[in-house]
């Protein structure tokens, strides 16, 4: 394996988390919600997801236990929400609080331990052609299953009903509440499936990334995805494009450091977010590219008056 | 059965003052179910996380050493947020106070006068007012969501702060432990007495103070509630959205800044790789305990800060992990917003309802 595979293959297992979490978030927000608890729903992905495998023996299990806390922490934040209407920057903030504190508990005692690695599939012949054999055929299965969820994402969303009944709730919550639809419902399964996104990609970076555990082991990741949903201008298409651009500098701020060229590590570790704050300056100041996209209720609170 | 919110026709000011006391007391219910279910008693628990630091005096006094900092970012915060401009990144702006105050005590080390430590705290509040003008730059200027943008700069400043404890600024007698010089006797904060509390618990009074008046006395205050209440309003009434989020995130980020640099400058002394248990964070919390308003703040502080002080006191004496606190912290602010809905709606919870019955309502 040469250097150059052996970066791709590294930047493809750095952009699956962040791409897992945003199209989570990408349908959450297009139904209206903006939940900025995706740091704290991954990092209990992540935490549960560890240490189920780690029990069990079975990253499978694993990464099942990762998406119910995603799910069971995204509950949380859609009961505040949606059914006592609270402040939605403000519970997604608590989210991610207590997502850090909890996951520290139930890490505590897993801190250190070997991890259970989820491994990679191999398909026999496609999988042995030079170079680009490993790359494409030779991952483990929630690299597939992050493409396929953009894929899928995108046809839901802009090919059938459930999706235009979801960009409708987001919107303009009030017309789609008087043409019968369920507002609430609709927005609790989008931020059940942007919870299980979360919890998914905190179990990838637990279980396959680096599959032990560590404190804050997210590291703002769940922060980055936020961003990269609205550098993709809620486009699925353009989020993985965005996901993978952010893997690569995640991955080539690590190489240049391995390299020694005596620029300090810390600056090249910051290179990330440095990234996500310039890429939020260059598309926000797009107005035509937001505006078109933008749900237009997003971060509003809905109650159906009777 | 299903909830079903019913909108007050005006908001409940009864529920305004209870919503906070019914959150803590929500929180501590469910902290004695936790403790149940880890095998411990959960009187003796919640007594040694929120009575016994206020039973000694030693322990009052890490209490206010701990609160200082907690009101002193929190009472900015609740302007900032009054005004619907989320700054969430006081932590970094913390840390960046806490490095332009260093400079003072690193590259002066000899200047040895009253006004050392007035020039330390003034680069403080500088270092942390510049850090949250950047947000405020991007947000006016390029509409960049301040959110995001403050939470990153989180993470820019944490590694700046390494760097500089590691590299230039490392202390060349410090054993290559990443640290800063000591500071002097004189680059240090006065303590109140023989204890620890030093005076950044005054500064934290005094901010609470000025911001109490500003908020309820002066058009300034008037015109941060109607532009984060209602923009429209605000617009109509010529005030100007831009100027408010500047006002705020500098404000915020320069007490935050101070806070920062009374932390060197008070408990540690130096700086140091990680100079704050995550006060940027809590003080978002403490801002909604205080309902946002600077009086309340100053209590909320407090509590928080018993909160910081029962953890390490359970750590040693009931063996539970210092993390406990932190969830807590984070159980009472959902407490703290699921409470607050209260003030503008009743609950009601309904069997089921028929939709004769739905539509007769």
């Amino acid at each position: 394996m040469d250097g150059t595979q052996a970066i791709i293959l590294t930047i493809i297992t750095a952009s699956t988390p962040l791409l897992l979490a945003a199209i989570g978030e990408l349908v959450v927000e297009r139904s209206g919600v903006l939940n900025l608890g995706v740091e704290g729903m991954m990092v209990m992905g992540a935490v549960c997801g560890f240490a189920t495998a780690y029990t069990t023996g079975s990253p499978t299990l694993g990464i099942f236990a990762g998406i119910m806390a995603g799910v069971g922490m995204a509950f949380i934040f859609a009961f505040m929400t949606q059914t006592l209407v609270s402040n939605q920057v403000a519970t997604g903030l608590a989210l991610t609080l207590l997502g850090l504190g909890l996951s520290g508990l139930i890490g505590e005692s897993f801190v250190g331990l070997p991890g259970v690695k989820l491994t990679p599939i191999s398909i026999p012949l496609l999988g042995d052609i030079p170079f680009i054999g490993r790359i494409l055929f030779g991952q483990d299965i929630l690299v597939y299953a992050s493409l396929a969820l953009v894929v899928a994402t995108t046809y839901v969303l802009f090919r059938t009903r459930i999706g235009l009944i979801i960009r409708a709730v987001g919107d303009n919550h009030h017309s789609a509440h008087s043409l019968g639809y369920n507002v609430i419902m609709v927005r609790y399964a989008c931020i059940l499936f942007g919870g299980a996104c979360a919890g998914l990609s905190g179990a990838y970076l637990s279980l396959a990334y680096t599959p032990q555990w560590i404190e804050n082991m997210t590291a703002g990741r769940g922060w980055i995805a936020l961003a990269l949903v609205v550098f993709a201008t809620w486009l699925p298409k353009r989020l993985a494009i965005g996901a993978y651009l952010f893997g690569t500098v995640w991955i080539m701020g690590l190489y240049v450091q391995a390299q020694g060229l005596g620029i300090p590590s810390q600056f090249l570790s910051s290179l990330p977010y440095l990234v996500t704050i310039i890429a939020l300056v260059i598309i926000s100041g797009n107005k035509t590219l937001t505006r078109v996209n933008t749900p237009a209720c997003i971060g509003q609170s809905f109650v159906p008056d009777r | 059965m299903r909830l079903i919110l019913e909108k007050r026709s005006e908001h409940s000011e009864f529920m305004t003052l209870m919503s906070p006391l019914l959150a803590i007391f929500l929180t501590v219910i469910t902290g004695a179910i936790i403790f149940a279910l880890q095998g411990l008693n959960p009187l003796e628990a919640l007594y040694v996380y929120f009575v016994e630091p206020v039973t000694s005096m030693w322990s009052i006094e890490e209490v206010l050493v701990k609160a200082a900092p907690l009101i002193l970012i929190g009472v900015g915060l609740s302007i900032c947020y009054m005004a619907n401009v989320w700054n969430i990144g006081a932590e970094g702006q913390l840390t960046m106070g806490a490095t332009f105050g260093s400079i003072v005590p690193i590259f002066f080390t000899s200047w040895q006068s009253p006004l050392t430590l007035v020039a330390m705290l003034i680069c403080g509040a500088i270092g942390g007012a510049a850090f949250a003008a950047i947000p405020a730059f991007l947000k006016n200027r390029f509409n960049a969501n301040e959110i995001l943008t403050s939470l990153m700069l989180v993470y820019i400043a944490q590694l700046i702060l390494d760097w500089l404890v590691r590299g230039p600024w490392r202390d060349p007698k410090g054993y290559n432990f990443p640290q800063s010089i000591p500071f002097e006797d004189w680059q240090l904060l006065p303590t109140l007495g023989d204890g620890r509390v030093h005076i950044g618990i005054i500064l934290a009074i005094v901010a609470v103070i000025i911001l109490s008046i500003l908020m309820s006395r002066t058009l300034k205050g008037f015109e941060i509630m109607v532009v984060g209440n209602s923009p429209r309003a605000g617009r109509f009434s010529g005030f100007s959205r831009k100027k408010t989020v500047w006002f705020c995130l500098l404000l915020s980020g320069g007490l935050a800044g101070l806070a920062g640099i009374g932390e060197v400058a008070g408990p540690s002394g130096q700086l140091q790789p990680s100079i704050s248990p995550g006060y940027g964070f809590t003080a978002i919390i403490v801002a909604f305990l205080g309902r946002l308003n600077p009086i309340g703040v100053f209590f909320a502080g407090i509590m928080l800060a018993i909160t910081y002080i029962g953890g390490e006191g359970a750590q040693v004496v009931l063996g539970v992990s210092d993390k406990t606190a932190q969830v807590f912290q984070g159980i009472l602010l959902f407490f703290i917003l699921a409470c607050d809905t209260l003030i503008l709606y009743r609950i009601k919870l309904l069997g089921s309802v028929t939709p004769q019955q739905a539509a007769a309502e």
